[in-house]
């Protein structure tokens, strides 16, 4: 007779240790993103120091150079975070990560087009397209590659309802892009050096221009998923009961594919190919507080802002004033994090 | 006669005379051999060196990633001229082909290159005779700076992404044999990937970088406010020029010359 309210106190006291964990992870991410706020405005060239109190050159330094890039990181990390977690949700694959779509080689091959402008100009393949694409600059040209390359997938997959079909376009795109770029950067080397940076991701020169695009990214697309979460919990139970719910498949996942493009172009274009974060974040969320993909694609934006901006803080101050490469900092820290969580066996 | 030579691996490389064949994957190897006279024993170089004018003509074997080791091969060289990271260096010997591995990060190496390249080709004098006139030139490149820019601190920029050449590179060095300072502790190296900020922090007094990488520095967050960029203390490189400048060999002289030049056009165009 008991029993059901038994279980009914049972469920209520499951719910509200996994609503506390969720407000818990939310509290952490918040206050140690403000920490490092500060951290990134105090971490500089000349080791730490509190630039606040400092003459003219030293404020211009403080707003013009460490604040931009402090909330630029955060930012450009929080895109990643939620497209990582877009991907992982619309493919239902913990190992998805952003540049799943070929929006990586898209972007790089873009970029290496761009570099070796110039001195293509004896080889005929890409001339014209890269005296175009030079107009745009390294930051345009990543994004419409970013792009190009994520319609060139669906274009091969014709459309974004099969999963295993869009998969594989993916990696096909990815591997093709990607060698025309390995081509174009041996025929100019010139353009090596800058590919590697862009590689590695930089977080070097994000100004408040960067921030102004990145924000805006963010404010468009986070709300956009988080609106679209239901279509990600309904897939989770597989996509014929998603679609005996009576959902639309076809059209949100388009929906949801465009917004992972732009996330993914926004945070390539600024910051090159940040490694990791994509595919941390969200598996960080997951193991703290597991939760629907409202709360997980939220999360998953705050937890890779703070993991991007704690990368940045430790890239620039280890050896001031020489900086080490973001994204081998983010593929270090993301690394061991994650190995650390298999080694609990608690993964997942 | 056998030549013994020594390479920077600290090999002992026996060649049972001056080779007649050579081929050679690091652009600042080809232009000393074509220094050292040897210019037409070449018969192959990798695909960047472009100087002397007439190694345009040559097979190009590829890169320090992707030489050709099947066409370097049927070239049949006598020897094989490349820098410690190429990767074709094992394949090569596996197959018999004498390498010679020569490092040229200061103006030493560049010294120690010509005379064991000199030896190689059978005319030892000559690679004491090319530094000599390296020498001579950044002496004469010493006489042409200002006196009023001993002493101020250059920013070189190797790469845009930033890299700067410090006080421990070649150019680093021909910059302080020119009395001039450099931005970057010898510490950090020779070639340090800097925190942009760091230019911005301690303000350069003379920045010298591609002319293209100039031109966008003022769109770089805070850049706009180096002083050495608003006062017009610069010194932007075409391409060609800054190929000189760059690749440690026996241009290294006319390099000098090329920076002297500028720093006189910066006192000029300031007056």
């Amino acid at each position: 007779m008991s029993d059901p309210s038994l279980t009914g106190i049972a469920n209520r006291l499951v719910a509200d240790a996994g609503a506390q964990r969720r407000r818990g992870l939310a509290i952490a991410l918040l206050m140690v993103s403000i920490a490092l706020a500060g951290a990134g405005l105090a971490a500089g060239s000349d080791g730490w120091s509190w630039p606040w109190f400092g003459d003219a050159d030293t404020r211009l330094i403080l707003e013009q150079i460490r604040a931009p890039r402090t909330l630029g990181a955060w930012l450009t990390g929080a895109l990643l975070g939620l497209a990582g977690a877009v991907a992982q949700g619309l493919f239902r694959n913990p190992l998805a990560d952003p540049y799943l779509l070929g929006s990586a080689a898209g972007a790089s091959l873009a970029v290496v087009l761009v570099l070796a402008g110039g001195s293509l100009g004896g080889v005929a393949i890409g001339w014209s397209a890269a005296e175009g694409l030079a107009r745009l600059g390294i930051v345009g040209a990543a994004f419409v590659g970013a792009f190009f390359g994520v319609g060139l997938t669906l274009a091969l997959a014709s459309g974004a309802q099969q999963t295993p079909r869009l998969l594989l376009a993916g990696v096909v795109v990815g591997v093709v892009l990607s060698a025309l770029g390995d081509l174009v950067s041996t025929a100019a080397p010139e353009a090596l050096r800058g590919k590697q940076a862009f590689m590695l991701g930089t977080t070097s020169f994000l100004g408040w221009s960067s921030v102004a695009v990145l924000g805006f990214g963010l404010a468009v697309t986070l709300p956009i998923a988080w609106h679209l979460a239901r279509v990600l919990d309904a897939l989770t139970l597989g996509e014929d009961s998603a679609r005996s719910l009576g959902l639309a498949l076809g059209r949100w996942r388009t929906v949801l594919v465009a917004v992972l493009a732009l996330a993914t172009g926004l945070s390539v274009s600024q910051a090159g190919l940040v490694a990791f974060v994509g595919l941390a974040a969200p598996h960080l969320v997951r193991r703290w507080a597991p939760a629907p993909n409202g709360y997980t694609l939220v999360a998953s934006a705050a937890a890779g802002g703070t993991l991007l901006l704690a990368a940045d803080v430790l890239a620039r101050s280890l050896i001031a004033p020489q900086e080490l490469p973001v994204g081998v900092v983010t593929a270090v820290l993301g690394g061991a994090y994650l190995l650390w969580l298999l080694r609990r066996r608690r993964f997942g | 006669m056998p030549i013994a030579l020594i390479d920077d691996r600290g090999q002992e490389r026996i060649l049972a005379a001056p080779p007649l064949r050579i081929v050679s994957l690091l652009p600042s190897l080809t232009e000393s051999v074509c220094a050292l006279g040897g210019c037409d024993r070449l018969v192959g170089t990798d695909r960047y060196s472009n100087s002397p004018a007439r190694v345009r003509a040559l097979p190009k074997l590829g890169g320090i990633e992707d030489a050709n080791l099947e066409r370097i091969v049927a070239l049949k060289p006598d020897v094989v001229l490349a820098a410690p990271s190429a990767r074709v260096i094992e394949r090569l010997e596996s197959l018999g082909v004498q390498v010679l591995v020569l490092d040229s990060k200061t103006h030493a190496d560049v010294r120690r290159s010509l005379n064991v390249l000199a030896a190689m080709l059978g005319t030892p004098a000559a690679g004491e005779s090319v530094w000599a006139t390296i020498q001579h030139d950044v002496e004469r490149a010493v006489t042409g700076v200002p006196a009023a820019l001993r002493g101020q601190r250059v920013y070189f920029e190797v790469d845009a992404t930033p890299y700067a050449a410090g006080e421990g590179s070649f150019i680093g060095q021909t910059l302080l044999r020119l009395g001039l300072g450099n931005i970057v502790r010898p510490e950090d190296g020779a070639f340090p990937k800097i925190n942009p900020e760091f230019v911005v922090r301690v303000q350069p007094d003379i920045v010298m970088a591609l002319q293209r990488s100039l031109d966008e520095m003022p769109r770089r967050p805070g850049w706009a406010r180096l002083r050495a960029l608003r006062d017009g203390r610069s010194c932007g490189f075409s391409n060609e020029r800054y190929e000189v400048l760059v690749r440690p060999g026996p241009r290294m002289g006319e390099a000098a010359l090329l920076l002297a030049d500028c720093l006189a056009s910066l006192v000029r165009s300031s007056r």
